[in-house]
């Protein structure tokens, strides 16, 4: 079943195309990689998903409808993803109060957002670090924290922006297998952009190739690996891409 | 009496008006606070809403706001002091409602010179909460409601440092209160020094009397204590800079 469908879709910044002639379908409970070089339009593709930036052109259907409606219409639509920046930004306060921000608006009680951020934090591997201070935490850290912000409130849709970019190989692993038991314990549908070809072939179902603001190719892991259909795929995937 | 006999006489005498109490110069204290924190009260209530205001809404006169709140903050207070004071005495507008002459007259015109000077600074203060915090409070599923609350939070130090820094100004002021209030002390002599206790005078606008008219033991007793206190609140703005 398609949870989101987009249509013939351009994203101008001034002058600049980020992105043109996108159609893409993402599939609820799938894990989709948007894999693509630097600067080619994975965080603006990320950001219209989150119903964040305007599409300068063509549409968005969320859940089978068109969002250019209500701001209600919008912000219900918006309160059931999250969406976890490459680089995390943190609040002023301590990890707690971080990760529990999005349990706070959707109104949760003082019980279940204690339960529900240590879980978050235990998971990441952040326990005991609670009480610390957020803007104290290291890179790493800092990253692990926005992701247990980003899942805390059992989100239908996560987006993922290079979600492990500042981590180690034993976190990498730790975050990878995340993804898969929350796509396998909730349905969670997952979109996550990466550079890394090997995150993609373990983790994606399916993978949509980005190039210069373009969708080149999107199809399944197994065929983008075997059997690309675009030249430009292959010379991606076997990293003799220059750019 | 040569010139370090003139100056040690000075500052010993001074301590022991300070150290004694002296009923005249704790009025002129207890006034210059009040007036002050008054001001300043009345100030922050006005400037930080206007603040979040025009960072966060667009409405029509909004530019023209800023250019006011900009203008403001280098307005001289002399001219706030005439204004006020055209506006209040008996053949002006407002002369029916007494008020020149009074410490509400002070407060008003330091209010005046105040406000504009805490909205900008709060302004900057929001202005330096980075992008990404509001984009983070989107993604997770905030509104714009959300948005400025977090502002809030994240700018708080900011617009602490803000208030103090209007408070600090309205302390050290004379020019309007000097025209506005009148520098006026109730008639007789207390601890034998000045006049009766302060209706309207003020720790800076005592010192121009003090020092013009030669008491200059008074002077000085009076600005160890202006000094004192603002030094107090700079202290606090620095202390609270450093914990943000
Ligand atoms: N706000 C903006 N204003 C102007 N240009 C922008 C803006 N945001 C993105 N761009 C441009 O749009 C293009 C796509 O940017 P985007 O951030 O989506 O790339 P990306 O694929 O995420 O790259 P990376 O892997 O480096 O994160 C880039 O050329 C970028 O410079
Ligand atoms: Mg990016």
């Amino acid at each position: 079943m398609e949870i989101f469908r987009i249509e013939n879709l351009m994203v101008k910044y001034g002058e600049k195309v980020a992105l043109k002639n996108i159609d893409l379908i993402i599939q609820r409970g799938e894990i989709f990689a948007l894999m693509g070089p630097s600067g080619a339009g994975k965080t603006t593709l990320l950001r219209i998903l989150n119903l964040f930036e305007k599409p300068t052109d063509g549409c968005l259907v969320f859940e089978g409808k068109r969002l250019n409606g209500t701001h209600t219409e919008k912000l219900n639509a918006r309160r059931k993803m999250s969406l976890l920046f490459q680089t995390p930004s943190v609040f002023n306060a301590s990890v707690f109060e971080n990760v529990a921000y999005g349990l706070k608006i959707r109104g949760a009680d003082k019980d279940t957002i204690e339960e529900k951020v240590i879980n978050a934090l235990t998971i990441v591997g952040l326990e005991g670090n609670e009480r610390q201070k957020a803007r104290t935490l290291s890179g790493g850290e800092a990253q692990r924290m926005a992701f247990a912000r980003a899942i805390v409130y059992d989100p239908d849709i996560l987006l993922l922006d290079e979600p492990t970019s500042n981590l180690d190989p034993a976190n990498v692993a730790k975050i990878e297998e995340i993804i898969m038991r929350i796509r396998s314990e909730r349905g969670t549908t997952i979109v996550f952009a990466t550079h890394n070809i090997r995150q993609v072939k373990r983790i994606a179902d399916r993978v949509g190739i980005l190039l210069n603001g373009e969708l080149i190719e999107v199809n399944s892991k197994e065929r983008i690996f075997a059997a690309p259909e675009d030249a430009r795929t292959k010379a991606f995937v076997n990293g003799e891409m220059i750019y | 009496m040569d010139s370090t006999d003139f100056l040690i006489n000075g500052i010993a005498n001074a301590f022991s008006l300070i150290f004694n109490l002296n009923p005249y110069i704790l009025s002129i204290t207890g006034v210059s606070l009040k007036v002050s924190g008054a001001a300043t009260l009345l100030a922050a209530l006005t400037a930080i809403p206007l603040a979040f205001a025009l960072s966060f809404c667009n409405f029509r006169g909004r530019q023209a706001l800023i250019t006011l709140v900009n203008t403001g903050m280098g307005l001289p207070p002399v001219f706030v002091g005439l204004f006020i004071f055209v506006m209040l005495v008996p053949a002006g507008p407002f002369g029916s409602l007494n008020w020149i002459f009074t410490p509400g007259a002070m407060i008003i015109a330091q209010y005046i010179i105040v406000t504009p000077i805490i909205t900008g600074i709060s302004i900057a203060a929001i202005k330096a909460v980075p992008r990404s915090i509001i984009e983070t409070v989107y993604t997770l599923g905030g509104d714009g409601k959300e948005t400025v609350i977090v502002t809030m939070k994240e700018s708080k130090f900011g617009i602490i440092t803000a208030i103090l820094a209007g408070l600090g100004r309205a302390l050290s002021e004379v020019g309007a209160i000097l025209i506005v209030g009148g520098n006026i002390a109730y008639t007789g002599s207390v601890g034998g020094i000045g006049e009766g206790l302060s209706y309207t005078r003020t720790l800076t606008t005592a010192i121009t009397l003090e020092t013009s008219r030669g008491d200059i033991s008074t002077s000085i007793a009076l600005g160890i204590i202006l000094i004192t206190i603002v030094l107090f609140v700079n202290l606090l703005a620095n202390a609270i800079q450093r914990r943000d």
